[in-house]
């Protein structure tokens, strides 16, 4: 841990500065790793089935085996290797759907915020209509029509998740409008396109970017309940969600298998959102001292 | 005014400002504020014209209108020659080297994540200034002319001190030398101290470039320092215009008696009674009808309920708005009961 951080410091010296931003910044790259990397190393297949070698508890347990470290299923597959690729599908799709609804949410919020009239009118009450409609019944009822992919459920969750970036970023843009040195740039001649991406942006992205960390957990929990609802990717590709959901039919004999899913997403989601605690504060000008 | 208008450097005629204050309702139109009511101006090349008035009389928004950075409702300026209401905004973007501005707030009037050098350089480069070897060297001299060095150029706005952080704001309204300046508030967000520096500033850089200057304070004493002509606003209006010394010497309307008359002497032996002006200044949302200045005037007329008093030319040069010049019944204006520190001693 370096030195308490000072008022003049950069961003990125307060977030290293930050004891729990670097926890989480840790945690979530050793999950990072885990599920893209580990896999490779283990070599494991994620589906062979073994009927010979049934719900085997985890290696601390009694009968316990080393050549399955977490149990294996219904199926006598490993447990441990499909939490791991489990894992790159819920992180696919939190990240996917942050990088399509930030993308979304930043150009029209921007259109909303800096035009404002009846530009901002229209993709705001198009945002409250999104707002007010039920969330799970849309996904269902599309996913019911395209039938359940890694695409659909992305655009799905990016579709209904947009506005909460687009009202954060109108607002931000709104509030750095009116800033003295925007008013500065506008009497230069400055163009508008420059003037939203020397003076404007910088103030807006950082509280997306810390909006994107606490969303991302979400999303990770929606595709879980859309898994365990069985409206997400299809089997036999592991999810965290499905993996909840076929270990809840063996709870009181096995119960490593809906256990361990679940520690992973609590982990992962706990991880992300230290880190966006630790962005928050570090992009905070009221900070002064820091909690390092 | 004495000028014919094909001389003058800037010129509003009639400008008009109305905001609306919420959207009403569906019986009832949206309330208005006339900010700036049918203000007519003109400046000089090389000349400072000083404008004057409490909070809320609708200066700020005449210096921005001035800029046209925002839409007047109604009215034109003329800007050497060409309308600016009438460009097109390519037009008006060519237009706006030869114009700039200078806010109050040092603080706020620079981006914090820019460095000096970019902040400087910016209207060099949206105007498409030379090489960037050529404009480091305009950016370098600009700062020399208002007393900071190259040795700033990487520095961020947070490093520099409220004084230093406006030089770096005229810095940049001067790197393109325009023909115009607008002061907003230039000086009022800084200590006393410093602010003769930069009124000096000001003023140096005005013999050296021969820029035409518009300040808008509502610190009298800087205005006097430093302008040629002066221009008196109340609730959205001209109420007296002319001569700086003029105007502080001899005020004719009874609004910049009053407005000069609350001026702090510092004096041993103390002062006369001031002429205090009653009450409150009006809600501009419900500006009181006929002259503005009626509710609270000494010498309010039935006339002045009515009809608003034309702003006409009282003396070579000087012009004012108030029923008492022109009404022929009307009892003659009272002498001044103080005709500023050049003569405190002819009154007992």
């Amino acid at each position: 841990m370096q030195q308490a951080p000072r008022p003049g410091d950069s961003w990125r010296r307060r977030f290293w500065a930050h004891r729990s931003a670097v926890i989480g910044g840790g945690l979530f790259a050793a999950i990072l790793f885990g599920c893209f990397v580990l896999p490779m190393l283990l070599g494991t297949n994620p589906t062979a089935t073994s009927l010979l070698h049934r719900f085997e508890p985890p290696v601390w347990m009694e009968d316990g085996a080393l050549a399955n470290p977490l149990g294996t299923d219904n199926l006598g597959r490993d447990l441990l290797i499909r939490i791991l690729v489990g894992g790159q599908v819920s992180l696919m799709v939190a990240l996917a759907t942050v990088t399509v609804a930030v993308t979304v949410g930043l150009i029209l919020g921007t259109l909303a915020g800096y035009f404002g009239g009846w530009v901002d009118t229209i993709i705001m009450r198009v945002g409250d209509l999104f707002l007010a409609y039920p969330f799970m019944l849309l996904t269902i009822s599309v996913i019911a029509i395209l039938g359940p992919s890694l695409i659909v459920i992305v655009l799905v969750l990016a579709l209904s998740d947009w506005v909460t970036y687009a009202r954060t970023v109108r607002g931000s843009v709104l509030s750095a409008r009116e800033r003295e040195y925007v008013a500065a740039a506008r009497s230069i001649g400055t163009p508008d396109l420059q003037i939203l991406r020397l003076h404007i942006l910088p103030n807006v992205l950082s509280p997306v970017l810390v909006l994107a960390t606490v969303r991302a957990a979400n999303y990770i929990i929606w595709e879980s309940g859309l898994s365990f609802l069985g409206m997400g990717v299809p089997p036999p590709t592991p999810t965290w969600g499905m993996l909840l959901a076929e270990g809840r039919d063996f709870i009181l004999d096995a119960w490593w298998l809906a256990t361990l899913p679940g520690i992973a997403i609590m982990l992962t989601i706990l991880s992300i959102n230290l880190i966006g605690d630790g962005l928050r504060d570090a992009f905070d000008p009221r900070l002064k001292g820091g909690r390092a | 005014m004495t000028d014919g208008p094909a001389k003058m450097l800037l010129t509003a005629t009639g400008l008009t400002k109305r905001f609306q204050i919420g959207s009403g309702s569906l019986f009832r139109p949206p309330r208005q504020v006339h900010a700036v009511d049918g203000v007519s101006l003109s400046l000089a090349a090389g000349e400072t014209l000083g404008i004057v008035g409490e909070s809320g009389c609708g200066k700020s928004t005449l210096s921005r209108l001035l800029m046209r950075l925002i839409e007047p409702t109604s009215g034109t300026i003329s800007f050497r020659g060409e309308d600016l209401t009438r460009l097109s905004p390519a037009e008006l973007r060519g237009v706006r080297r030869h114009m700039q501005i200078v806010f109050q707030d040092p603080f706020g009037s620079l981006n914090p994540r820019m460095t000096v050098r970019q902040i400087v350089d910016e209207p060099l480069r949206v105007h498409g200034q030379g090489s960037r070897a050529d404009r480091d060297a305009r950016i370098v001299e600009a700062l020399q002319v208002v007393g900071l060095g190259a040795h700033v150029l990487d520095r961020h706005p947070h490093e520099f001190s409220g004084g230093q952080r406006q030089r770096i704001g005229i810095a940049r309204a001067m790197v393109l030398n325009p023909a115009l300046l607008v002061g907003d508030e230039p000086v009022s967000a800084l200590d006393v101290s410093v602010r003769a520096q930069i009124l000096n500033l000001l003023r140096r850089i005005q013999s050296e470039t021969g820029v035409g200057l518009v300040i808008v304070s509502h610190d009298l004493g800087a205005i006097r320092y430093i302008c040629h002509r002066v221009a008196v606003m109340y609730l959205g209006r001209v109420v007296e215009e002319g001569p700086v010394e003029q105007i502080f010497r001899d005020p004719q309307h009874p609004y910049t008696r009053t407005l000069i008359s609350a001026v702090p002497v510092p004096r041993v032996t103390g002062r006369g009674p001031r002429l205090a002006v009653q009450g409150e200044i009006p809600s501009p949302l419900a500006p009181p009808p006929g002259c503005h200045f009626h509710t609270r005037c000494p010498f309010a007329m039935p006339v002045c309920r009515q009809i608003a008093p034309a702003l006409a030319e009282i003396a070579r040069g000087r012009r004012s708005a108030c029923h008492l010049h022109t009404q022929p019944g009307a009892a003659p204006i009272p002498p001044s009961p103080r005709t500023g520190p050049a003569g405190p001693s002819t009154r007992a």
